[in-house]
């Protein structure tokens, strides 16, 4: 029904939190401490990446199946105060395993490239690219 | 199906990514990580739907189809604007200097 919206709710506040985290780094490079790895910034950009993606896919095919539309109230199981409690019930289920399942894959994926990183002989580390 | 789709998207958009590694010039990496996202979200919908309200894993109709080719396209486009709004080649830059 509109289980998307947790996901969404959850890549706002990553976006806020990557820019705040960008600008930190960026202060701290200024000032010429030294970064070894995978910034968090960019970590973040991949979650940030993951989640907008799936958010923005999920919104067509709910649009699709008639369950957001473009006028008020946007969800068609608003207009129906019968249906608001099992909308709810359906976000917090299946929109809040969606959210948890990509942030757990996100985790995964920071400990697979870290641990790649960290084999890496130094002179030979680069930046892993995906996802700029 | 549009799981499917999706699925088949984000394999064939990350070897192509991997190709190109480590240069990410025409943000390839982004568009996989979009298609990644939505292929997880949308397995976690059907399995939790499979496992609360039960009938068919994948729904393989002409209206399911129809909406993996307009999810994938719709998934380029963004791509497309993404692009065109950093502009890695400059083109845009140069078109709109003549």
């Amino acid at each position: 029904m509109a289980c998307f919206l947790v996901p969404a709710g959850e890549a706002i506040v990553t976006s806020v939190v990557q820019k705040v985290v960008e600008k930190k780094e960026k202060k701290a490079d200024a000032e010429g401490s030294k970064n070894t790895g995978l910034s968090w910034s960019r970590r973040l950009g991949w979650l940030n990446k993951l989640l907008w993606g799936g958010t923005i896919l999920l919104a067509l095919e709910h649009i699709w199946h008639g369950e957001v539309v473009p006028w008020p109230p946007f969800l068609t199981a608003m207009a129906n105060p019968a249906d608001v409690a099992p909308m709810l019930h359906e976000m917090a289920l299946f929109g809040g395993a969606m959210a948890i399942t990509i942030t757990v894959i996100w985790g995964i994926m920071i400990v697979i490239a870290e641990l790649k990183a960290k084999a890496m002989p130094e002179a030979k580390v680069k930046p892993i690219s995906g996802g700029e | 199906m549009w799981l499917i789709m999706t699925l088949l998207a984000a394999i064939i958009v990350t070897a192509i990514w991997y190709v190109k590694a480590p240069e990410d010039k025409y943000k390839l990496g982004l568009l996989s990580l979009m298609f990644w996202g939505a292929t997880l979200m949308w397995f976690v919908d059907h399995v939790m739907a499979y496992l609360t309200e039960g009938g068919e894993f994948f729904e393989i109709n002409l209206d399911a189809t129809l909406l993996g080719i307009a999810v994938v396209i719709f998934a380029l486009f963004v791509w497309e604007i993404a692009l065109l709004v950093s502009d890695p080649k400059g083109v845009l830059k140069r078109v709109l200097k003549r």
